[in-house]
């Protein structure tokens, strides 16, 4: 341990404002990230499932095209 | 490739006595031509360039001691930016009457005829811009001893910056407005040029030698001329394809 | 190799096979950031950072962010390359998804830069080497999501932004190169952020543990998203709804 005490640990030797906030800024935007991947991802499943479940009637035109990969 | 086409494409690929060279001459003829026509959009560059010159001695200070220090780099973000706004009528006009689709189509390759298409735009804007700089050198107090290089830096760096900036122009050619945004994708794209060229200057003005300036910036066209080409030939191709 | 390369290219199977790897690369960045962290945060020894005091443990966001920053611009021309020549979409989705990161990893990269200089110089911005061409790959990175939604056809952004990867990934060693020498000519700074001669084992070991951790987010993070990107696209394939059908 570098630090005696978390009271010491927070402060940072005088610089815990710079660490905590580069530290704070990098850990909230890969949450992000993650929390917009994941919401993108809940958000087409829906839109899959619903275009699935209308799709069984309407079969859409793209289907004729044989897998254009 | 069905009979048809075979026989189209021998047809075109019979060679023409200097087909490559005489289609890069007359491309680059008529975009001269095509410029001439439109002699007061040839100046533009020009005075955009001795405007936002004018406009430094005004918003900082007019001390010859203070223009002095700074005028080498003055010059050539003006410069550069005079270049940057000619870009967009580039491929614009060729794009809007059709032109450009049968430049596509020609049995030459693409790259050629669109490096004779930026060689066009380096001519008239590019070339006249470096002579123009030591004229408004003169005003900004640009210590002597340094007008020489200045030109020739801008000579060789503008050549760069129309090369890469035509890569930005043919990407952006089909979308409206694409102006701002052309600015954005080629300005990062022209930082080394301004490093280099803005360098030889100053090296110029304290006296220290300039060929290691100057030849960073003919590497850089260098590199530009032999890789530009492609890239402008597959943007344009983007451009009117999708 | 051609195999290799169509298998990959089959949106279908880089869906299944993503899956599974997805996890793994999740679990494995989540325990290297997790033991950097507290390594790097409350173990490294203050005495290690030649007189910065604790400032320095900004370097174990600062660097991995820098780092991965630019490895995202070349993986993305990479994804470009491999698009434009097979003409490999998943390629192109994984490119379409990379940029923002990218962006936001520049971002990060910058700003705790920036903070880093308060203690270090004394000011929130210096045009230091490093975050001038940092700043530079910000704006190389909202260029190319610039293009790309510029076009009201995907198929011309890709392919346009896919070009500008391109071009850009040649530019970024000659503006690093060049911003480096121009830092030199100008240099007031006695010395830049990162650049010190040895770093004791102490310092880098957790720092290496950081580098790998943002490495394997970045992965894990791609995959999700290009996951994501698939369905966008193939929405209508016959495939996606079969999948569907399949989990119903």
């Amino acid at each position: 341990m570098a630090f005696t005490s978390f009271g010491a640990f927070l402060a940072m030797g005088g610089h815990g404002p710079y660490v905590w906030a580069a530290w704070g800024v990098t850990a909230l935007l890969m949450v992000a990230c993650i929390v917009h991947a994941r919401f993108e991802r809940r958000q087409l499943a829906s839109a899959v499932k619903r275009r699935a479940r209308r799709g069984d009637r309407h079969p859409p035109h793209q289907a004729r095209h044989a897998d254009d990969t | 490739m069905t009979q048809g086409q075979k026989a189209t494409s021998t047809i075109l690929e019979t060679p023409v006595p200097g087909g490559l060279w005489v289609a890069f001459t007359a491309t680059l003829k008529r975009d001269v031509t095509l410029m001439f026509r439109r002699r007061g959009e040839l100046l533009n560059p020009l005075v955009f360039f001795a405007l936002v010159i004018t406009l430094f001695p005004i918003g900082i200070s007019p001390d010859r001691a203070v223009l002095a220090l700074i005028a080498p780099g003055l010059l050539w973000v003006a410069a550069l930016l005079a270049a940057l706004l000619s870009l967009d009528s580039l491929f614009r006009t060729d794009y809007d009457d059709g032109s450009l689709e049968q430049m596509l189509l020609a049995p030459q390759p693409l790259a050629a005829l669109s490096l004779a298409k930026v060689l066009a735009h380096w001519l008239l804007t590019g070339l006249p811009l470096a002579l123009v700089a030591p004229l408004l050198g003169v005003t900004l107090a640009l210590p002597l001893g340094s007008y020489a290089v200045l030109a020739l830096s801008l000579l060789l760096g503008s050549a760069s910056l129309s090369l890469i900036g035509a890569i930005g122009a043919a990407l952006t050619v089909g979308i409206a407005r694409g102006g701002v945004l052309l600015s954005l994708i080629i300005l990062p794209l022209y930082i080394p040029v301004l490093i280099f060229g803005v360098g030889a200057v100053q090296a110029a003005v304290i006296g220290e030698g300039v060929a290691a300036h100057l030849a960073m910036l003919g590497a850089l066209l260098a590199a530009s001329l032999l890789l530009a080409p492609w890239a402008i030939a597959a943007s344009l191709r983007i451009s009117i394809n999708g | 190799m051609w195999t290799f390369i169509h298998k990959w290219g089959s949106p279908k199977w880089f869906y299944a096979i993503s899956a599974k790897v997805q996890p793994w690369c999740w679990a494995v960045s989540l325990i290297l950031i997790a033991t950097g962290t507290v390594w790097g945060l409350a173990f490294t020894p203050t005495e290690v950072n030649q007189g910065q005091g604790d400032s320095f443990r900004i370097i174990y966001v600062h660097v991995p962010a820098a780092f991965l920053a630019q490895s995202v611009f070349v993986s993305m021309a990479a994804a470009s390359l491999v698009f434009m020549v097979w003409k490999v979409k998943v390629a192109d989705m994984a490119a379409t998804v990379m940029a923002p990161f990218g962006a936001v990893m520049t971002f990060v990269a910058l700003f705790s830069g920036a903070v880093w200089g308060v203690p270090t110089w004394g000011t929130w911005w210096m045009w230091d080497a490093r975050l001038t061409s940092m700043l530079i790959l910000l704006f190389l990175f909202l260029g190319v999501i610039a293009l790309r939604s510029a076009f009201t056809r995907r198929e011309g952004g890709s392919k346009a932004a896919s070009v500008l990867a391109m071009v850009g990934v040649i530019n970024i060693p000659i503006i690093k190169y060049s911003v480096d020498w121009w830092f030199t000519l100008h240099q007031s700074a006695t010395f830049t952020l990162t650049s010190r001669p040895l770093m004791p084992m102490e310092m880098w070991l957790p720092l290496l543990i950081m580098v790998l951790g943002f490495y394997c987010f970045f992965i894990a993070l791609t995959l999700m998203r290009t996951r994501s990107e698939i369905l966008r696209r193939e929405i209508d394939k016959r495939w996606v709804r079969d999948l569907i059908k399949e989990a119903q």
